[in-house]
């Protein structure tokens, strides 16, 4: 017997796995379920009940046949950067509002080929680019704990899917913190793997040398259990590790005693305002008391870390995003020369963000001033990523807020760089290629609200230490329990949805 | 690459006014041209650069595509190791170093045939830098030509424009291929070492003919495989500096490159000599008009913002890897050409012919190994042997008849064993049906007959026989010797040792 809505991913693979339900009839539950809370959050762009069906009978043949499926029956929400065959695939852009991708990208097929069922493809901002959500040109996702304020960015509908219980597990894709930041703001645990551990064959790229794929889960358990089905070598992205993944779930543990975490000075939470201090204050305190030993560490090249990706990611984001001209797919507006139909196909396809991003891009790339700013971002970043090492040599874990605030209101930021403040912490780690994530840690209410609003605790360990890393933040979540804390606002209004019990001929 | 890269050195032998056959006026003037050749040649690899669509020619448009060769969303390239070794290869051909590190970057541009906007290519590091090419030219004269360097990249797709000559230009709509986009390119860069137009073609068939040999490319020009800009300037002879430069573009045949180049050798000389200035720019070549003309200026040059793929990892190439790819050379057709005309006193002309075929050289070189005799075997491979051969569409290394069998042969007819006409015959035996040349010569009686008892006996016999032309000749009419030569040789069925022959008829009839 299982609930599909609330229980987690690796609840209902061992339901489905021992025959107590069926993917069918998780599917069944789920559709109906994910179409009526949707009305509400938005956080999908396109349901896909056929391919959830489809993918639930075959699961049950599957099962039927004797096989058993690491993540047989789980609900997965897909962000729609990502290439599902046969579905609308639009990074969030009108440039790609009716393409219909042609092929599956690598992690996505591990996870379906392992038994998960697509639900759908969720909300982003254009192309990735953004904190907030507020950057899709197609939809407004709203955070599931206040319809008023927004998901967090860009795996805006991933993050308010899994937040909101619209779906168990999601994928997301970070590139300077756009899975992290949106689980924090949406009670998720949201994790970005070491750069390379998890194949971008069919991401739609923003800025490849940061881009990575990762979940998000109600739980660090269901995270590891994700990741663990997806990561791994890909021999279609050679920028994919081909070193062997160490299976992390089996290596959950519960106390930090023996664990050095790191408290990074250049990352005072004093001035984000008393009562998010005190969030964060009492996080430190938490891990502390399972065990840990709390060090000062420093990272004196972190504060160039904005600057740093702002010149990387759009230098490759003008680079990546010269493909969507009209010519092959997606969006034309026909003029009448080739050179003056790409220029009004871009004009009217592109968003302002993507167009500010492709501008600053071209910009430094271009010659003369190539060495001053791409170049020298590049041995910025360098630098910024010597300081981690330093840095863990010191430490085990480096322990930091996952966002400046808590979600705020709907067209509160109207100031890019306001905006681009919001992934200060989470970008120099995405610089230097670590993985990371951030685990729900309590809640604020947050100015101009009436209502508890998540926070999330960003943990970053060495490269290639998932398992670690997976561990640390499980021992946390169980003695924190925040993210059980805050109810979802469409759950409080229509309740939970449960699976009639098997019928009485299963085993 | 641009003529003022760098300076040339005084490298090597460089032969003055050079090329016969060149139409070009520099040669009686005071001018001098600097020539630099650029050429893209398409690899032979079984499948693209990036992705595992087959690398094929031609075809329905648009049926050897994927996600990555499409540029779809979400697709990433990796590269073709194959690609990576010939490119190797075809350096270490021409003695071009392999630095240990290597990456490719990227060259923003937008082009309807491009499926990325931008070309994966190399930039600052190249699989190879430097190298020389040693050239040739038809009459023997050498020359040498620095390399730069030869990089990696992809090709694009091809537009055919809706227009009534194919042009851009008045066309309402365009049709892109994109079998070819993604195919592997590699791009040979030269040092303006070249001073003619026939020299530049000498250069290109070089490589053309290394390549070939390498297996790394089929360079059919005709398939658009490989494709040329030359880099053209002249100054007064002696002087030091470059003049300026125009860039003719997408040359696909060698004699348009001849012609092209020669063409605009000429133009320049005339506008300087009008006192005119040259504008640095780049030209089309007009095939039909037989001129170049105007294509764009320099000023309008693209930014192509070129910066390391992220999508893919540097690449670094061990001692070991270059030295295993280098054990699989072999000699260069160049080297084997110098060694032919050097060594073994062959003609350029027939040593072309051995330079351009290695499974015929390595035939030739087996036989004359055997054989101690370079050119009497080279007559019979050039000859008969090729005649057979061609006759029945094989290859002389894939007939019956070993090297050892024609050296044999060579031998027999050295030591004057048998003769020519009788060689003919043995080696038409050898070749349809192998074996031993002696055994043949044994068997079918075809030793030639020296003994001179012998050979006066039948000499006596056929002048008996012919009493009128035996009086003819001694009344002045010496033409006759011809037909008593052919009596006595028929008389001898063939056998007889025609110098011998010819003595014993002379002595006979004078005495």
């Amino acid at each position: 017997m299982t609930d599909p809505v609330r229980d987690s991913a690796i609840a209902i693979a061992r339901a489905v796995n021992a025959r107590e339900a069926s993917a069918a009839e998780i599917a069944e539950t789920m559709i109906p379920h994910v179409a009526r809370a949707d009305a509400e959050l938005d956080a999908y762009l396109e349901l896909t009940p056929e391919l959830m069906r489809a993918h639930a009978a075959r699961v049950d043949a599957r099962i039927a046949a004797g096989e058993t499926l690491p993540l047989a029956g789980v609900p997965l929400a897909i962000k729609d950067n990502m290439c599902v065959t046969g579905t609308t695939t639009t990074a969030g852009s009108k440039i790609l509002e009716h393409f219909i991708a042609p092929y599956t990208a690598t992690a996505v097929q591990r996870l379906l080929d392992a038994g998960a069922l697509p639900i759908g493809k969720t909300n982003l901002d254009e192309f990735a680019m953004g904190s907030s959500g507020e950057n899709s040109a197609l939809k407004r996702t709203r955070n599931p704990y206040d319809h008023e304020r927004v998901p967090g960015g860009s795996s805006a509908g991933s993050a308010a899917a899994v937040g909101g219980f619209e779906a168990t597990v999601s994928l997301g894709s970070d590139t300077g913190g756009s899975i992290r930041e949106p689980a924090a703001f949406c009670n998720a645990v949201g994790f970005k793997p070491t750069y390379g551990r998890v194949s971008r064959y069919g991401l739609i790229a923003f800025a490849s040398s940061l881009d990575q794929i990762g979940p998000f889960a109600r739980s660090v358990e269901d995270a590891a259990l994700v990741y663990d089905v997806m990561g791994g070598h890909d021999p279609l992205d050679a920028t994919s590790v081909d070193r062997p993944l160490e299976p992390s779930a089996p290596h959950l543990r519960d106390d930090l005693r023996g664990v050095r975490v790191g408290i990074v000075k250049e990352f005072a939470t004093s001035d984000l305002g008393a009562e998010i201090d005190a969030c964060y204050r009492q996080a430190y305190a938490d891990l502390e008391a399972l065990g840990a030993e709390l060090v000062e560490v420093e990272l004196p090249t972190a504060k160039y870390g904005l600057a740093t990706y702002y010149l990387i990611a759009p230098a490759e984001c003008s680079s990546n995003l010269a493909r969507f001209d009209g010519v092959r797919y997606g969006l034309r507006v026909d003029a009448a020369d080739v050179g003056e139909m790409y220029e009004a196909t871009r004009a009217a396809g592109f968003g302002p963000e993507v167009k500010r991003r492709i501008l600053i891009g071209t910009y430094a790339l271009s010659s003369g001033y190539y060495d001053a700013y791409y170049v020298k971002a590049q041995k910025a970043r360098t630098r910024i990523a010597e300081d981690f090492a330093r840095a863990f040599e010191r430490c085990d874990v480096i322990a930091s807020p996952a966002a400046s605030s808590p979600a705020f209101g709907f067209n509160a930021k109207t100031d890019p760089v306001a905006m681009y403040l919001m992934d200060y912490y989470t970008i120099p780690v995405s610089l230097a290629g670590l993985p990371s994530l951030s685990v729900p840690c309590g809640a604020v209410v947050p100015d101009g609200g009436s209502r508890p609003m998540p926070m999330g605790l960003q943990l970053a360990t060495p490269l290639f230490t998932e398992r670690a890393l997976l561990g640390y933040a499980h021992a946390y979540e169980r003695a924190t329990r925040h993210a059980d804390r805050l109810t979802p606002r469409t759950m409080e209004m229509e309740g939970s949805m449960s699976l009639r019990a098997p019928s009485g001929n299963r085993a | 690459m641009s003529n003022t890269m760098s300076a040339r050195s005084n490298g090597g032998p460089r032969p003055e006014g050079m090329g016969g056959a060149e139409p070009g006026a520099e040669r009686s003037s005071n001018w001098e041209a600097v020539i630099g050749i650029e050429c893209h040649v398409e690899l032979k690899t079984a499948s693209k650069m990036f992705c595992g669509c087959p690398n094929a020619f031609g075809g329905e448009p648009n049926t050897r595509v994927c996600p990555v060769c499409l540029a779809l969303p979400g697709a990433l390239p990796v590269p073709n190791a194959q690609a990576i070794e010939h490119l190797i290869r075809a350096g270490l051909a021409f003695g071009a170093s392999i630095p240990a590190h290597s990456k490719f970057d990227r060259k923003n541009y937008f082009y309807p045939d491009m499926p990325k906007n931008y070309q994966i290519s190399q930039y600052d590091m190249p699989i190879t830098q430097g190298g020389i090419v040693h050239y040739w030219l038809e009459d023997g004269t050498r020359g040498e030509c620095r390399l730069t360097r030869i990089h990696l990249e992809e090709d694009t797709g091809k537009s055919t424009h809706a227009s009534a000559d194919g042009r851009l230009a008045g066309a309402t709509s365009s049709l892109v291929d994109f079998n070819r986009a993604g195919v592997p390119l590699m791009e040979c860069v030269g040092e303006p070492d070249i001073r003619s137009a026939d020299e530049a073609v000498a250069f290109l068939e070089t490589l053309a003919r290394t390549f070939r040999e390498l297996g790394v490319s089929d360079v059919k020009m005709e398939e658009g495989s490989l494709r040329c800009d030359a880099n053209v300037s002249v100054r007064l002879r002696g002087a030091s500096e470059y003049g300026t430069k125009a860039e003719i573009k997408n040359m696909n045949s060698f004699r348009s490159v001849r012609r092209a180049i020669a063409s605009e050798i000429e133009r320049q000389i005339a506008v300087l000599e009008g006192g005119g200035r040259v504008i640095q720019e780049t030209r089309g070549w007009d095939e039909a008009a037989g001129t170049t003309h105007s294509q764009r200026s320099k000023e309008q040059a693209h930014d192509y913002r070129y910066f390391p793929d992220p999508d893919l990892v540097p690449m670094d190439i061990t001692i070991d890897d270059v030295e295993r790819l280098r054990a699989t050379l072999g000699e260069t057709p160049y080297v084997r050409y110098a060694k032919y005309v050097d060594e073994w006193k062959i003609d350029s002309k027939r040593a072309t012919q051995l330079a351009d075929d290695r499974a015929l050289a390595a035939f030739f070189e087996r036989a004359v190994a055997a054989s101690g005799n370079p050119l009497g075997t080279l007559a019979f491979v050039l000859g008969d042997l090729s005649r057979l051969a061609n006759e029945s569409g094989t290859h002389v290394a894939d007939g019956k008849a070993t090297p050892d069998a024609l050296a044999e042969l060579v031998a027999l007819v050295q030591s004057g064993a048998i003769n020519s006409k009788a060689a003919k015959s043995v080696l038409d035996t050898l070749w349809n049906d192998g074996g031993s040349a002696k055994a043949i010569v044994e068997r079918e009686g075809l030793a030639q007959v020296s003994d001179r008892g012998a050979v006066a006996a039948i000499v006596d016999e056929v002048l008996a026989a012919n009493a009128k032309s035996v009086a003819d000749y001694r009344g002045g009419k010496t033409n006759v010797l011809g037909f008593l030569t052919g009596a006595v040789m028929k008389a001898s069925r063939g056998k007889a040792n025609p110098s011998l022959v010819g003595e014993l008829l002379k002595e006979k009839l004078d005495a």
